[in-house]
């Protein structure tokens, strides 16, 4: 039987390239040839990529390609296409982070993830939309126009990894790079009916990826089935003496724990559903789903139980204290010196550099962006620092108790991912504090550095769009999420009798002229 | 410039009303092979922007990693200055904005600084003065802006180029406690506490610790108390401050100018003043005032450094023998009275005479040429004596030749004329400036019988026993000679020829 070159996994396309059934650039032209035909731009399309390299790609295909015909040393996904989110620095391919200031800047380095997709053979088909420095959590805030949901092209596909997302729902890539501070790879997961990975802190270098708030930021797989995350982040994690908060310890095996998932037998294992993460302010469909899928893990022998986590409530406050104070400091280098955007100050003959920097970030960066530099400086203010930043840190203390108390007596939590299914354009633009709340389920993760998968859990009755299901696990115990996650995803398959992206309508072919390689 | 309008009051007459407050601040640049938080290297004096990478330019993405060789040197640093050494402490940011910081933070320490409370003792005129430390931390350099344009400043400048290979060296920050109660003695506690702090730097090879090419910055905090008070006043931090000399002048200068401002009913700005090496005053700052605010919180970055004990006490092992010990035992193995000694270590040459006894010079004759000369021309010029040009090994080189009968006192300086004029080795200078003593005894006899002609006087008196005349005629020979004779030796031919 052989394989079809865009809806394929990426372990089928592995596979496939193994036994000589396909080529590298069979499946990474097929890929470019439907990012061509579907992506469109800020107009109309998914409008997943912010930039294709169509050339770069094939040539990281043909070398794979030719690689493997000379007998090399191959990686497990040697010649399988990827899509970056445009966070992550590509050498020689435009970086710009979603946003205005950095228009036009290509990087003159990798980052430590590129590095290693590069050296392990898979060819970059470009990079995705987000919004603009990952802050959001619809696409929305991007400064090149919004990425679209492929279920429901009216629909946001997630923030700020929309465009990871929605590449690898509308088959244009088969895997996807994310990066998730508060929840933006599992959110957008949530709502494009994809898998979203963010691993332990530390697990996955973030050399190379630009900052929002390092101590939360974590780069992670986006991909369509549990099995192709354990592959993706197998090959982009470990240890990396350019990220000095990279974890020395190697993880349990990713693909073991998935492939053991897969099996179906939970025989032992303990799920605490977390009482905090559930109930009011969460769509009746979501909640629907979600005990459906509890349903399953005890048929697979698992015992539920509720745990309560008392601080989880206190999570997005701090979050929305932490991140804004790093994000202010981290972009604070973004000032028309070295790199980016100048912009010179009107009526004025000889500007200072003072000047050139105001004027160059108030036309640079966005709304939402401008918010949290505000937000951050002030709470990092002499005589505010210990009311805000100071007990935000606290709280995050807290945090990591209550996940530490519930991991003495469970094995993983689970939650929703995302508290609704994806709501329109537009609805939420105007009111940030609506917005952030999409990511109420997610931040107590990224706070307490513990992982995180969000996978399909079906659609709700009501509008019948995807719905998340999230997993934690303690910190290095990456391999519980795959585990629970991949016997999870064989039962609810079974059900629905295919993978749940079948079930989404065909996305609409683009013109030639619209959808003309860009 | 304000300062034309200050009233200045008179030194000795500050100290009738007021007790001066000192604080140092020293920022001492490392010599690590590379950079604080990557691998560029700090190689002084290469192309601008050549010595950079991702991580020291700031750009979107890197990441810093640190250097242990540069906590190493820290950690020695505190020892030496007999701090407690952090058992756990963290990077932290410093947030404001200027070109020349790539990242618009500065990666510095604050609240948690690598070693705290800590004390050197410092010389001055034979008294021990003990300088409280308040903490020694690590940060990183900024880049180097030239303001382009006829000031040279950054006011009225046309443009300004930025150098970032300055960007990411290591520096230490060595922060003193308030000194207080050195009175008069002020301005030279402080210059001995930055001159000897110096000697320490370069006793551990932390650092090159040269103040002309920036290695060691010194910033001025002083404040003035009416006497008997026990609040200290309002203080100035005084920056650009080059020299060990311009230590003590910035010290007694704004003693005179807070004065003058106090005297008057006035209150003194807490500001920083820029000290003008060429004029002696200091002139409001302005560009970066002490309110500002800096925004500390931990960098996220980087983990913390928890330098285990064993370590610590490993690198306690490797320091220099304690300053005040070592000049007790020198004193005594060269043999030089006190006053001597102080006034070797005022002049700051107390290394250098060091190593020029250890070349082979003996400890009068390096203190001579260092204190009686080197001093002499230091002050002429306003240099520092170590930045002269003069080496150790020149000096030792001379008197060796001045030992073997080569060279005499006088040619000798005429060699270090050559020296100091840039003319090569002492022997090049030799050879050049043909200053080498003549002992051919046939031009020597010559002289000596044209000397004895042209004073037949004087040759008569020696003939009649008179032997002391004969430093006339040597005084003649020497003229003829240009004073390229041994003296001994025409003494000894003018004898033999007249008894």
């Amino acid at each position: 039987m052989s394989i079809d070159p865009t809806r394929a996994t990426a372990a089928q396309m592995a596979d496939a390239l193994a036994s000589g059934e396909t080529t590298s650039v069979a499946l990474t032209r097929a890929a470019l040839e439907r990012i061509a035909a579907t992506d469109g731009d800020a107009e109309g399309g998914i409008h997943a990529f912010l930039h294709v390299d169509a050339e770069g790609a094939l040539a990281q295909a043909e070398a794979s390609d030719a690689r493997r015909a000379a007998g090399a040393p191959l990686s497990p996904l040697d010649g399988v296409p990827v899509a970056v989110k445009d966070v992550l620095a590509t050498t020689g391919l435009p970086t710009t982070c979603g946003s205005k200031m950095l228009e036009g800047w290509v990087p003159p380095y990798d980052a430590t993830v590129v590095a290693r997709l590069k050296a392990a053979g898979l060819p970059i088909l470009g990079k995705t939309n987000m919004d603009e420095f990952a802050m959001g959590s619809s696409t929305e805030h991007s400064a090149y126009g919004p990425t679209r949901n492929p279920w429901d092209t009216t629909r946001i596909p997630g923030g700020s990894g929309g465009g990871s997302a929605a590449a690898v729902a509308a088959f244009q890539a088969p895997l996807a790079l994310g990066t998730d501070t508060g929840g933006s790879i599992r959110q957008p997961g949530a709502v494009t009916g994809t898998v979203g990975v963010k691993p332990t802190y530390g697990a996955v270098s973030r050399y190379g990826l630009v900052a929002m708030a390092n101590s939360l930021d974590q780069v992670g797989p986006v991909t369509r089935t549990v099995m192709d995350s354990a592959l993706l982040q197998e090959l982009i994690g470990g240890h990396d003496p350019l990220d000095s908060t990279s974890v020395v310890e190697p993880l349990p095996s990713l693909v073991e724990a998935a492939q053991q998932g897969a099996t179906g037998d939970l025989t032992g294992l303990k799920v605490g559903v977390i009482t905090e993460l559930g109930g009011d302010g969460y769509q009746a469909g979501v909640r629907a789903r979600f005990t459906e899928a509890l349903d399953k893990l005890v048929a697979a022998g698992a015992e539920v139980v509720e745990v309560s986590c008392p601080s989880f409530v206190h999570a997005l406050a701090a979050y929305y204290l932490v991140m804004p104070c790093e994000a202010s400091s981290n972009l604070a280098r973004f000032d028309a010196m070295r790199y980016g955007i100048r912009v010179m100050p009107e009526s004025n003959d000889s500007p200072s550099a003072e000047a050139v920097m105001r004027a160059t970030r108030d036309a640079g960066f966005g709304d939402e962006v401008k918010r949290r530099i505000i937000l951050g400086t002030y709470a990092l203010s002499s005589g505010y620092y210990d009311a805000y930043y100071g007990t935000a840190q606290k709280v995050r203390t807290l945090i990591q108790r209550d996940f530490d108390a519930a991991f003495e007596s469970v094995d993983v939590l689970v939650s929703p991912t995302a508290p609704t299914t994806a709501f329109k354009l537009g609805e939420k633009l105007d009111d940030p504090l609506a917005m952030y709340l999409n990511d109420l389920a997610t931040i107590p993760a990224n706070l307490a550095g513990v992982p995180g998968m969000s996978l399909p859990a079906g659609l709700a009755e009501e509008d019948g769009l995807p719905v998340g299901f999230q997993i934690l696990a303690p910190q290095l115990a990456d391999d519980r999420l795959y585990r629970v996650g991949a016997a999870l995803e064989a039962a609810l398959e079974k059900e629905w009798g295919g993978p749940l992206l079948d079930q989404a309508p065909e996305v609409a072919t683009l013109t030639s002229t619209e959808g003309a390689l860009r | 410039m304000s300062a034309t309008t200050e009233t200045l009051v008179d030194f000795d007459e500050v100290l009738t009303r007021y007790e001066p407050a000192l604080g140092l601040e020293v920022h001492v640049e490392l010599s690590t092979a590379t950079k604080m938080f990557c691998g560029c290297s700090t190689a002084f004096g290469g192309e601008p922007n050549t010595q950079v990478c991702p991580t020291c330019l700031g750009l979107p993405g890197s990441m810093p990693a640190v250097n242990k060789g540069g906590v190493e040197a820290a950690i020695r640093i505190g020892l030496a200055l007999n701090c407690e050494i952090a058992e756990w402490c963290r990077f932290a940011r410093k947030n404001y904005f200027y070109p020349d910081m790539p990242k618009n933070f500065q990666t510095s320490q604050y609240d948690e600084p690598i070693a705290f409370e800590g004390y050197m003792d410092v010389d001055v005129d034979g008294e021990t003065f003990r300088v409280g430390i308040e903490r020694a931390h690590m940060e990183e350099d900024t880049g180097k802006s030239t303001h382009v344009g006829v000031t040279g400043r950054i006011q009225g400048a046309d443009y300004s180029l930025v150098d970032y290979n300055r960007a990411g060296i290591p520096l230490i920050e060595i922060v003193t406690k308030p000194i207080t109660g050195a009175g008069a003695k002020a301005p030279e506690v402080a210059r001995a506490y930055v001159q000897q702090l110096r000697e320490l730097i370069v006793a551990l090879g932390v650092s090159e610790a040269r103040m002309d090419q920036g290695n060691l910055r010194a910033d001025v905090n002083l404040s003035l108390a009416p006497i008997g008070t026990e609040k200290l006043g309002t203080r100035t931090e005084t920056k650009n401050v080059n020299s060990f000399r311009s230590v003590e002048r910035a010290v007694r200068f704004e003693m005179s100018r807070h004065a003058g401002v106090l005297d008057a009913g006035g209150s003194i700005l807490q500001e920083t003043r820029h000290f003008h090496e060429d004029s002696g005053i200091t002139t409001s700052g302005r560009e970066k005032s002490d309110a500002e605010d800096y925004r500390y919180f931990p960098e996220p970055d980087l983990v913390p450094v928890a330098p285990s004990r064993e370590w610590v006490e490993e690198l306690r092992g490797t320091l220099p023998e304690n300053p005040t010990a070592k000049r007790a035992r020198l004193q005594a193995e060269w043999g030089f009275s006190d006053l001597e000694m102080r006034d070797t270590v005022g002049a700051g040459a107390l290394g250098l005479v060091e190593e020029t006894i250890a070349l082979g010079a003996a400890p009068q004759a390096a203190r001579k040429w260092w204190l009686g000369e080197m001093a002499r021309r230091a002050n002429d010029t306003g240099a520092e004596i170590a930045e002269l040009g003069v080496s150790p090994a020149d000096v030792a080189a001379v008197q060796k030749l001045v030992d073997a009968g080569t060279l005499n006192d006088k040619l000798a300086r005429q060699v270090f004329d050559g020296l100091l004029a840039g003319e090569g080795t002492p022997d090049e200078i030799i050879a050049a400036r043909g200053l080498g003593i003549v002992s051919d005894d046939g031009a020597l006899s010559a002289a000596v019988d044209k000397a004895i002609e042209a004073n037949p006087d004087v040759a008569d008196k020696i003939r009649d026993g008179k032997v002391a005349a004969a430093g006339a005629l040597i005084g003649a020979v020497m003229k003829e000679m240009r004073g390229q004779a041994d003296a001994g030796k025409v003494r000894e031919l003018i004898l033999a020829k007249l008894t």
